[in-house]
């Protein structure tokens, strides 16, 4: 039975998976926009180089104001990016991984409309294939497509400058583990919100609704200890934080990731993924049906 | 006992206040050709989506292969193939992909998936174009792919919704000739609509004629042809002026005769059998008979004496028809 199940998901998610590599237009379109955000506003907006004192102020200050102002800079650092010897470069990059996978995610709902305008849908429909097998196909093939742009960007970062510090295997296997279950929440959320939407026109202007407000209420750009209070709230409960964060603490913090709060990422995260997939899968019962 | 292989009764389909089927009861045999006609918005695709268990009726119930469509609508669906009107074959994929993504829907074993796949390119040759990516196709090989991927799984029932629209005589023909064939190599029975006259004329053995949600007449072309007034049989005569009229009116078959000078007009059913016994009737009256001419009335005349389309646009204004089709458009797509 679930044998079954699995061949049916794995039939639609290589039909996608062969159409998205076959036309490098579609990748790189989804990697220009955070190549652009990580360049340009990565590297202009430093965050961290606030903290920094020039070399020049440094050595007119007496030594004992110089270490003292260190400490209290590299605490600041600490609190807000999770470690003193960050730069803001190698945060904002792992922010873009996260966000790639959010655009990518867009797509997934598109993909729906498409399908139902091409009668593809149809198609699938009247196969004897479990009406899940459908969602969760579109929500593998999503992942797949988010991990390979969200890879590709991490060594686009490395190629420009990003740090990266994975403490073992173990560490960077929760990294892909992030990126995964990141994917499947947010694909599966974008479904859920647009499988009543029959154009593909209304998906667009949906997934431009959707996609800026979820890329700013994470912690995508900033920390979200720097914002206030309602907007951290909100921020807690968008799955892009948990995944960028998760991310954070595998791939740039090195040895110093805190074990806690990779755990309470990853539970959260977990939780945000069986959710929406269970709520698309529910939804998409009905929804898929003609009426 | 002899199975049915579609029986409907009484299906009704609402779609927000617009009966787009009405009280739609019919039933197809084994290995039949059965074909539904009616001009566009009649209440066709709506009733394929129903049989394929794409959309629920309103009302009435359905089974196809043995199994009712709302109850067991997965055991329908192993049973059945469905070309749809559009075209939905991946233009990405190349063909043979587009058939082997039909087989792994439908869980036919990989081996077995690519053994029928073969089989199929063949059957529709299909087979040099098997690796090429389907947008380098032309709308028939699209629309050949299409029927073939409905094969893969061996359905015993065929759905076909406008199999021929928008294609060039050539590839009309060649469509008719597969369809035949299916049915005669591998048993289907398929259930097909058309609004093309002469495609449900010479392919269907028999035809529901639908209009507005509504079945007019169900019957083999023949005789819904024959039953319409008859077939029209011209002589060219001579010879003595006094022939019995009628005589040749209590023929069998003979409806009405209309004598002109040398001409006389016959209205007969079944004018095929009724010509001969006309002709010996003349010929023992000592009338020679110079030609002989005899027209059948086409399904066009018989369609547009059961739909009435010149009377529509009095019954219904031009906006109420036109929001109809909108709105039964729009609930489509």
């Amino acid at each position: 039975m679930i044998s079954v199940r699995i061949s049916e998901i794995v039939a639609i998610t290589s039909r996608e998976i062969k159409k998205w590599y076959r036309s490098p237009i579609l990748l790189f379109m989804a990697i220009v926009q955070p190549f652009l955000w990580m360049s340009l506003y990565g590297k202009a907006f430093n965050l961290t180089g606030l903290f920094r004192i020039p070399s020049d102020i440094l050595e007119q200050l007496p030594p004992e104001t110089t270490s003292k102002f260190a400490a209290i800079a590299n605490e600041i650092l600490a609190k807000f990016f999770g470690a003193s010897d960050i730069d803001f470069f190698s945060y904002i990059a792992v922010g873009m991984m996260g966000v790639v996978l959010l655009f990518t995610s867009m797509f997934s709902g598109m993909s729906v409309a498409w399908d139902r305008r091409l009668g593809f849908l149809n198609r699938l429909l009247i196969a004897p294939i479990d009406r899940s097998s459908i969602i969760l196909g579109k929500v593998a093939s999503s992942v797949i497509r988010g991990v390979a742009q969200s890879l590709l960007v991490m060594l686009i970062g490395l190629a420009l400058g990003m740090k990266l510090r994975v403490a073992g295997p173990v560490e960077f296997a929760i990294a892909l583990l992030a990126m995964t279950l990141l994917g499947a929440s947010l694909s599966a959320l974008i479904i859920s919100v647009t499988i009543r939407l029959k154009s593909w026109e209304s998906h667009i202007a949906m997934s431009n609704l959707l996609n800026l407000p979820l890329m700013f209420t994470s912690s995508a750009l900033y920390p979200i200890t720097l914002m206030p209070e309602w907007l951290r709230a909100v921020a807690i409960v968008n799955p892009l934080t948990h995944g960028i964060e998760l991310m954070r603490q595998t791939l740039i913090l090195g040895a110093t990731y805190t074990s806690a709060e990779v755990l309470w990422h990853l539970s959260l995260l977990s939780g945000f993924a069986l959710a929406s997939s269970v709520l698309g899968i529910y939804l998409s019962d009905s929804a898929l049906r003609k009426t | 006992m002899n199975l049915k292989a579609i029986v409907a009764q009484g299906l009704r389909k609402v779609f927000g206040g617009v009966v787009a089927v009405d009280n739609v009861s019919f039933a197809v045999e084994e290995k039949e050709i059965f074909g539904f006609l009616g001009p566009n918005g009649a209440g066709k695709t709506t009733t394929i989506n129903i049989l394929t268990t794409l959309t629920r009726p309103s009302a009435g119930r359905a089974e196809v292969g043995g199994y009712d469509v709302v109850e067991s609508p997965d055991r329908v669906r192993e049973i059945i193939g469905l070309a749809p009107q559009e075209l939905t074959v991946d233009d990405e994929l190349t063909g043979l992909e587009n058939i082997m993504l039909q087989a792994a829907l439908y869980h036919v074993p990989r081996e077995e998936a690519r053994r029928r796949a073969r089989e199929i390119l063949e059957l529709f040759e299909l087979e040099r174009f098997a690796n090429k990516k389907v947008e380098t196709y032309s709308g028939g090989m699209k629309k050949r792919l299409e029927l073939g991927c409905t094969l893969i799984h061996d359905p015993k029932i065929l759905f076909l919704d406008e199999p021929t629209l928008g294609l060039d005589v050539q590839t009309r023909a060649a469509i008719w000739s597969y369809i035949k064939r299916l049915v005669e190599e591998r048993d289907v029975t398929v259930f097909m609509t058309t609004h093309y006259m002469d495609e449900a004329d010479s392919l269907c053995d028999r035809i529901a004629i639908i209009d507005r949600g509504m079945i007019r007449a169900i019957d083999s072309p023949y005789n819904l042809k024959s039953a319409l007034n008859g077939d029209i049989i011209e002589l060219e005569i001579s010879g003595p002026d006094g022939f019995s009229a009628q005589s040749l009116k209590a023929l069998p078959g003979v409806v009405d005769i209309v004598p002109r000078k040398d001409l006389l007009v016959v209205k007969a059913l079944r004018g095929e059998e009724t010509l001969p016994t006309i002709v010996s009737e003349l010929v023992k009256q000592g009338v020679g008979v110079r030609r002989v001419e005899m027209k059948r009335p086409t399904l066009d005349e018989v369609f547009l004496e059961l739909t009435g389309k010149k009377l529509r646009d009095i019954e219904e204004s031009r906006e109420d028809a036109m929001r109809r089709r909108m709105t039964i458009r729009r609930m489509r797509s």
